[in-house]
C-alpha cells in the first residue's frame, strides 16, 4: 500500500514537472519514460536474477509493434485504442520474454548475452520478412491533447503524461514484485541454485518468471515510444539502442529502480548534450564531429564512471544519504571485475 | 526517483507548481511568425551525416549551406540572411523524429527543407502536417509528397521514382528492343516506385526478373547470382549510392557485365567513383544510363556558378552531382522565399509555390502547382562516357501511364543565382 502511494505521488510529481519544461524537453522526458520502463526491467532481472540480457531492445520493439497494430486496430474513441495498444504491447512483449525467459533458464552468463544479441541482430531481417513494414517500420496512431486539455498544454507535454503514466503502470509492479518473496527467490536463486533448490524453490521457473516480468515492462516501454514518436521502425531498436539500454542500467546501479530511472534520464539527454556542444565547435571542426563525438564522450565517460563508481549512481546516492546499507546483493556475475 | 522520502517530494512537488505558473508547454500565442525576424530566415533539415547512407549523401547540405552562404554575402533574400540548421539523423527514422522536434520546437524554424530519405521523412511527415510546418523539397522521389489533399504543406524535390524508373524503361527499349530487362530495387516506396515505372512500359509480365534488397543488407550476391541466372541484359536499379556501387562491383567480380540503368539518386557519378575507386570507375561505369532533371551539364552556366561558390564556400570540396544537387535545392528554397514577399509567413510560402511561378534551375521548368506537389514530371537521360556523365538530349515526360519523349527547356542564369530583386 505505502508502495503503491508513493508510486502515485511521483508520478503525480512528475506529471507535475512537465509543466516547467518546454515542448521539446516533455518530448525528451517521454522518451527517457520509455527508456526507464525498460531499464527497470532489465536492472531488475540482471541485479536480481544475474541474467545479462543485451536484446532487451528486442522486447521494447515487440512491444510497440504490439501496440502500433492493435492500437490502430482499434476502431473507437482514443483511450480504447490507447489500452487495447498497450494490452497487446504487454502480451506481444510477455509471450517474447516467456520465450526467451525458458531458454535463459537453461543458459547462463555469456551464452544468455549471446542468444539476446543474436535477437537484436536478427530484429532488421525479422522485420523485413515477417508483415511488419519492413525498415519503413510501422505506423501508430497519433493520439491528439484531447480538447477539456487543448488550451493548457501542448502534445508534446500531452504524450509525456500518457508517457509517466504508462511507465508508472510498468514499473509499479516490479517495486512491488523486487521487495516481495519473489525478489526473495530471485536473489534466493542467485546466490546459489542448488541451496534454493533445496528449499524447494525451482530456479528454472523463478529465472522464467523474472525473464516475463522483465519483458513486459520493457515492452510497455516500447510502447510508450510508440506513442511519442507515432512510429515503431527497427533502425530505432538496433544494437547501439540494446546496450544503451544495459548503460544506463549500469550506471544506475544494477538491481536499483531509482537507478533505472536516473540512467534512463541520462542516456537520453547526455547524446543530444554532447552533440549540442559539438555544434559549438568551429564550422568545419562540428561537422566532422558531429554524430560521432557522442559516441567518443560517452564511451569515455561510462569507463571513467564505473571505474569511480562502480555501484552506479544508486549506490553513489546511497553514499551520499550517509552509507545506508546496501539492500541488494550485487551480482557476482555482472559487476565484479 | 522512486528511493526519494515523501518530505522532499512533498517540497519538490511545491517547487514543481511554482514553476508550473511559467507553464512554458503551452501552447504559443503569440503572432509572429517562427524563424523570421527582420533580417534572419531559420530553416531546418534532416540530413543522414553519420550511419549507412552518409558516404553517399553526407555531402548535399554542406553543398546547400555553401550556397547559402553564397547568398547571405549578397544581401541576402528581401534584406534577410538564410540560417540553415542541418541536423544528423543517421538515415534512422527514430532520429529523425527527435532531429524534427528539436528544429521545430526548439530552434523553431520557419520551414524544413529537403529532409532527406523516404523511410526517415516519412516518420515526420503526420507530424509535420500537425504542426503545420512547410516541409518543402523533400529529398526522395517518393510520391508520398505529392499529395496536397492531405498533406498540404508538403512539396517534393525529386522527379518521383516511378517517373525515374518509366524513362528508364522507355529509354532501354528504344535502345535495345528485344533486351531481357531487369529490376533491382530497394525494398520500400523507392524500390516499388522504380519497379512500377518500369512495369508501366514494359507491361508487368516482361519484366525478366525482379530483385530486391533492404537496406540493412551486408552484400548483393544472392540478388546478383539471381539475376545472371536469368540472363538479365539490362538491369534497372533502384538503389541508392552504395548499393549501386555494390551491384556494380559485385556483378565485376562474378566476371559478368550487364548494362547499367540506374536512378538518379543512386547514380552520381563522383559519389561512386569514390565507392569503385578512381582507376576502375570509368571502366566498370562505362555507359551507364540514368536520368536527371538538374543543370549539371561539366560545361553548363549553372556548373561554373556553383562550381565558383564550393571552392570560395565549401572550402573546395570534391564537385559531385551532390554539390548540384544540394545548391538547387537551395537556389529554389531561395526562389520561394523571394516570391513569398517582403514579409514572409509560412502561408505565403506556400502559396508561392503553389502559384506555379517558381522555375527552379533544372532541364525542365518545374510543375509545381496548386493541387500539384511534385517538382519535376520530365527527366533527361544521361550517360556515363570516359568518366564523364552528361545529357544525351533525349529527355521523357511521364504522364498518366505514358512516356513521351519531348524537348529539354532549360532554364538559363539569371542574376547569378540570387533569386528576387
Amino acid at each position: 500500500m505505502k508502495t503503491l502511494l508513493r508510486a502515485l505521488l511521483i508520478t503525480l510529481l512528475a506529471i507535475g514537472g512537465t509543466f516547467a519544461l518546454d515542448p521539446f524537453r516533455n518530448y525528451q522526458l517521454a522518451l527517457a519514460a520509455a527508456c526507464f520502463a525498460a531499464v527497470a526491467g532489465l536492472t531488475v532481472l540482471v541485479g536480481l536474477t544475474g541474467q545479462l540480457s543485451l536484446g532487451h531492445a528486442v522486447l521494447m520493439a515487440a512491444g510497440g509493434y504490439g501496440f502500433a497494430f492493435a492500437a490502430s486496430a482499434v476502431d473507437g474513441p482514443w483511450p480504447l485504442a490507447l489500452l487495447a495498444g498497450l494490452a497487446a504491447a504487454a502480451v506481444v512483449s510477455g509471450l517474447l520474454g516467456l520465450l526467451l525467459g525458458a531458454a535463459a533458464a537453461r543458459l547462463r552468463g555469456p551464452y544468455l548475452a549471446g542468444l539476446t544479441l543474436a535477437l537484436v541482430i536478427a530484429l532488421p531481417a525479422a522485420a523485413n520478412t515477417l508483415p511488419l513494414g519492413g525498415d519503413q517500420g510501422a505506423p501508430a496512431p497519433f493520439f491528439p491533447v484531447p480538447e477539456a486539455l487543448a488550451a493548457l498544454i501542448a502534445v508534446e507535454q500531452w504524450h509525456a503524461w500518457l508517457a509517466i503514466v504508462v511507465a508508472a503502470i510498468a514499473v509499479t509492479p516490479l517495486v512491488v514484485l523486487r521487495s516481495g518473496s519473489a525478489g526473495l527467490r530471485m536473489r534466493a536463486v542467485l546466490d546459489d541454485e542448488t541451496a534454493s533448490r533445496l528449499s524447494a524453490v525451482d530456479p528454472g521457473a523463478v529465472k522464467t518468471g523474472a525473464f516475463v516480468a522483465s519483458a513486459v515492462p520493457a515492452g510497455l516501454g516500447g510502447a510508450v515510444l510508440a506513442i511519442a514518436t507515432q512510429q515503431v521502425t527497427p533502425g530505432g531498436y538496433g544494437l547501439a539502442f540494446s546496450l544503451l539500454l544495459v548503460v544506463a542500467a549500469v550506471i544506475g546501479g544494477l538491481g536499483s529502480i531509482g537507478g533505472a530511472a536516473i540512467g534512463s534520464v541520462l542516456v537520453t539527454v547526455l547524446p543530444w548534450l554532447i552533440d549540442e556542444l559539438a555544434a559549438l565547435a568551429p564550422d568545419d571542426l562540428g561537422r566532422r564531429l558531429d554524430g560521432n563525438l557522442a559516441l567518443l564522450l560517452f564511451g569515455a565517460g561510462l569507463i571513467a564512471l564505473t571505474t569511480a563508481w562502480p555501484g552506479g549512481a544508486a549506490r553513489l546516492l546511497d553514499r551520499l544519504r550517509a552509507a545506508r546499507p546496501l539492500r541488494f546483493a550485487t551480482p557476482s556475475t555482472t559487476t565484479e571485475r | 526517483m522512486r528511493t526519494q522520502k515523501p518530505f522532499k517530494s512533498a517540497a519538490a512537488l511545491a517547487a514543481a507548481a511554482a514553476l508550473g505558473l511559467a507553464a512554458c508547454s503551452t501552447p504559443d500565442s503569440d503572432e509572429s511568425v517562427p524563424g523570421v525576424t527582420d533580417d534572419t530566415v531559420t530553416i531546418g533539415t534532416h540530413q543522414p551525416l553519420t550511419g549507412p547512407a552518409a558516404a553517399g549523401y553526407a555531402t548535399i547540405s554542406a553543398a546547400t549551406a555553401a550556397y547559402f552562404e553564397y547568398v547571405n554575402a549578397n544581401g541576402g533574400i528581401n534584406g534577410r540572411e538564410i540560417e540553415y540548421l542541418v541536423k544528423d539523423d543517421g538515415y534512422d527514422p527514430s532520429a529523425t523524429q527527435s532531429a524534427v522536434r528539436e528544429l521545430v520546437t526548439e530552434e523553431k524554424v520557419f520551414a524544413i527543407v529537403n529532409g532527406l530519405g523516404t523511410p526517415t521523412h516519412s516518420a515526420v511527415l503526420d507530424y509535420l502536417d500537425q504542426q503545420s510546418v512547410p516541409d518543402l523539397f523533400v529529398s526522395s522521389g517518393s510520391l508520398t509528397w505529392n499529395q496536397p489533399d492531405v498533406y498540404e504543406n508538403t512539396f517534393a524535390f525529386n522527379a518521383d521514382y516511378v517517373t525515374e524508373g518509366a524513362a528508364l524503361a522507355q529509354y532501354a527499349v528504344d535502345q535495345q528492343p528485344d533486351a531481357k530487362i531487369c529490376v533491382l530495387g530497394q525494398d520500400d516506396d523507392y524500390g516499388d516506385g522504380i519497379i512500377e515505372g518500369v512495369e508501366t512500359v514494359l507491361g508487368s509480365n516482361a519484366v525478366t526478373d525482379v530483385q530486391v534488397y533492404s537496406t540493412s543488407a551486408e552484400d548483393l550476391t544472392a540478388q546478383m547470382g539471381a539475376m545472371m541466372a536469368a540472363g538479365c541484359e539490362v538491369n534497372v536499379l533502384g538503389t541508392i549510392n552504395g548499393f549501386t556501387a555494390m551491384a556494380v562491383g559485385t556483378a565485376a567480380q562474378m566476371e559478368w557485365f550487364p548494362k547499367w540503368y540506374v536512378s538518379s539518386s543512386g547514380a552520381d557519378y563522383p559519389t561512386l567513383a569514390g565507392y569503385l575507386g578512381a582507376d576502375l570507375a570509368p571502366q566498370l561505369l562505362q555507359g551507364m544510363v540514368s536520368v536527371n532533371y538538374l543543370p549539371f551539364s561539366p560545361d553548363g552556366e549553372w556548373v561554373a556558378l556553383f562550381e565558383e561558390i564550393n571552392a570560395e564556400y565549401n572550402d573546395g570540396a570534391p564537385f559531385t552531382g551532390n554539390t548540384v544537387f544540394g545548391m538547387s535545392v537551395g537556389y529554389l528554397f531561395a526562389e520561394a522565399l523571394a516570391a513569398a514577399g517582403d514579409d514572409p509567413t509560412r502561408e505565403s510560402l506556400v502559396a508561392a509555390i503553389e502559384s506555379g511561378d517558381l522555375v527552379g534551375n533544372g532541364i525542365v521548368p518545374l510543375s509545381f502547382a496548386e493541387g500539384d506537389h511534385a517538382a519535376y514530371r520530365s527527366v533527361g537521360i544521361t550517360v556515363v562516357n570516359e568518366g564523364v556523365q552528361d545529357y544525351v538530349g533525349t529527355t521523357y515526360e511521364v504522364g498518366a501511364g505514358s512516356v513521351s519523349a519531348v524537348e529539354p527547356n532549360p532554364v538559363p542564369l539569371a542574376n547569378e543565382g540570387i533569386p528576387g530583386s
